[in-house]
């Protein structure tokens, strides 16, 4: 025992103990994600985007909010602006840095927010059945029946503009897909076997939903919140254009675009640079989640 | 007493024009101690009355009583899973893909009540014959037969006195089957355990029950001793027919 080594510690096929075993199931999920080359590319980029939001008063260059009316629209390049300067010569480097923050803060509560409300919901509704089934399926089907903009514009206009509102109101809009997600998930699980045989030993359908079935239900969630990601960050994007998400002058990714918007054709740079921005973090969360299923697929998982 | 007792036992599936009566009448009794077989052919109603007893199969009528306790819908309470568990046929499908043996063995102790969790996953996965490095293996790591073992630790962890091994075999590799049947004879014997068994294999029955019922359609048409069978005297046409049939050339012996 004493010889051995961290890794063969962590690769043995006799764990010893709980805390081994979960140790080293853990170790086997990180390498065969390690395996994965483009999960490994959008990790890389979400711990960058991370520590850039995290150190965002450090590495910008600029006051993101110092306007500077001699020096607008400065191209890319220019000296002191690497990607230039917006219409009111904010350096854009400097926004998009700190914007990265707000747009981390709309994805994570959405993400959290939206599949835990699909995922409670198509779970009760799937493994309850009758009549809670109708209802809460019927409620699904009203909200899908709305356009999401549409529907997430009514929600913040009742509750007033603002980045809270707006996560709220995108959450609100976003939840019925997982449901149904979950829902169909759940109507193959709580058939088979093992939840027979879970419930004979009595367990309680709380413990059977919580325990059993959504470990079950997440991987697919997951590959659908990762997918989700450019709508959830485009979509508040929206709503800042529309004057009800991110108010200005907040560096909100998508309020820079719609500002950038009105000098596309001459000033390209200052609607591209955050549109890629967009781009990088939406690559990133689906390569992520691709290799996050495969790792987490029960089918294959630990090989 | 009887330890499994059922009388004008009818199960049904779906309603009205589309119910389809899956028992009719059955009626047989379990002793303490004893080992009863089911046999039939596929869709006779068999696994259904397992069903039925476990509360599985919600729609029935009729008299059910386990050590004198009748039951009643398909509620049941804690005491009935205390003392009634069952092995499932396809141990593929009966062990959660996500947890490990420890987690399954553990809820399971856990949700009857016991404290010292840790000593008995050991002592399980000793009398199941599956060591301690099995512990913490996930079941796509087991073999079938491993994972039968697995099952039957799970069913054994409440300590019930009565087993409900719904083709407990059927499932597996006959080489494997062999070891399952003769692990399934020695914790019978270890713990003073009531089989009722379905199968429709019948050297399994001849080598595991004491007794046995046959099944056709739903109907029982005949209890008939072990010992009977092994001489092949039926009395009812159908079960000497499925005696023939077992040992027709080709086919394996008991």
């Amino acid at each position: 025992m004493s010889d051995m080594t961290l890794r063969q510690w962590l690769l043995t096929d006799a764990p010893t103990s709980r805390r081994h075993a979960r140790l080293a199931s853990l170790y086997k999920g990180w390498l065969s994600l390690r395996s994965n080359t483009m999960a490994m590319f959008g990790l890389g980029i979400l711990v960058a985007l991370l520590l850039m939001a995290f150190l965002a008063p450090i590495l910008a260059p600029h006051d993101p909010y110092a306007q500077d009316l001699a020096n607008r629209l400065l191209p890319l390049g220019t000296e002191g602006h690497v990607l230039g300067t917006d219409s009111l010569g904010r350096d854009i480097l400097s926004r998009l840095i700190h914007g990265s923050r707000i747009t981390l803060y709309i994805v994570t509560l959405v993400a959290l927010i939206a599949p835990l409300a699909g995922l409670l919901v198509g779970t009760i509704a799937g493994y309850t059945g009758g009549w809670a089934d109708v209802v809460l399926m019927r409620i699904t089907d009203i909200f899908l029946a709305f356009p999401r903009l549409v529907l997430a514009l009514a929600f913040v206009a009742a509750l007033g503009a603002g980045i809270e509102n707006a996560v709220l109101a995108i959450s609100l809009t976003a939840w019925p897909p997982y449901a149904r997600i979950a829902r169909a998930e759940t109507l193959t699980i709580r058939s088979s076997d093992y939840i027979s045989a879970v419930r004979l030993q009595g367990a309680n359908p709380i413990r059977i939903i919580t325990k059993h079935i959504w470990p079950l239900c997440i991987s697919s969630l997951i590959v659908r919140v990762t997918l989700d990601m450019a709508g959830i960050i485009l979509a508040a994007a929206g709503l800042g254009f529309l004057g009800l998400g991110a108010q200005p002058p907040s560096p909100e990714w998508g309020a820079m675009i719609s500002e950038g918007r009105r000098f596309i054709l001459d000033h390209w740079w200052v609607a591209t640079m955050p549109g890629l921005a967009i781009f990088t973090v939406s690559l990133a969360f689906n390569l992520l989640g691709d290799g996050l299923r495969d790792v987490l697929d029960p089918k294959d998982g630990g090989q | 007493m009887s330890m499994i007792e059922i009388d004008g036992l009818n199960v049904w599936f779906g309603h009205g024009p589309d119910r389809v009566d899956a028992v009719k009448g059955a009626a047989f009794t379990v002793e303490p101690g004893e080992s009863f077989g089911l046999v039939g052919e596929s869709g006779s109603g068999k696994s259904t009355i397992l069903r039925a007893i476990t509360g599985l199969a919600p729609d029935w009528s009729g008299r059910i009583s386990i050590g004198g306790r009748a039951l009643t819908g398909h509620k049941r309470d804690r005491a009935f899973y205390r003392q009634v568990q069952m092995v499932f046929q396809d141990p593929y499908a009966s062990l959660h893909p996500r947890h490990s043996v420890d987690q399954v063995l553990s809820e399971t102790l856990q949700l009857h009540g016991f404290r010292d969790i840790d000593a008995r996953v050991v002592r399980l996965l000793d009398d199941v014959g599956l060591g301690q490095k099995f512990r913490f293996r996930y079941p796509h790591q087991l073999s079938g037969g491993q994972r039968q073992r697995v099952a039957i630790a799970r069913a054994l962890a409440g300590e019930p006195e009565i087993v409900l091994l719904d083709e407990p075999t059927s499932a597996l590799d006959v080489s494997v089957q062999a070891e399952i049947l003769n692990l399934l004879t020695d914790l019978r014997e270890e713990h003073k355990l009531t089989y009722l068994m379905v199968s429709h294999d019948l050297p399994v029955i001849g080598h595991m029950c004491d007794r046995l019922a046959v099944m056709k359609d739903g109907e029982i048409v005949e209890v008939m001793a072990v010992g009977a069978l092994r001489a092949m005297q039926a009395q009812h046409p159908y079960s000497q027919s499925l005696l023939e049939a077992s040992i027709a050339p080709g086919s394996r012996s008991a």
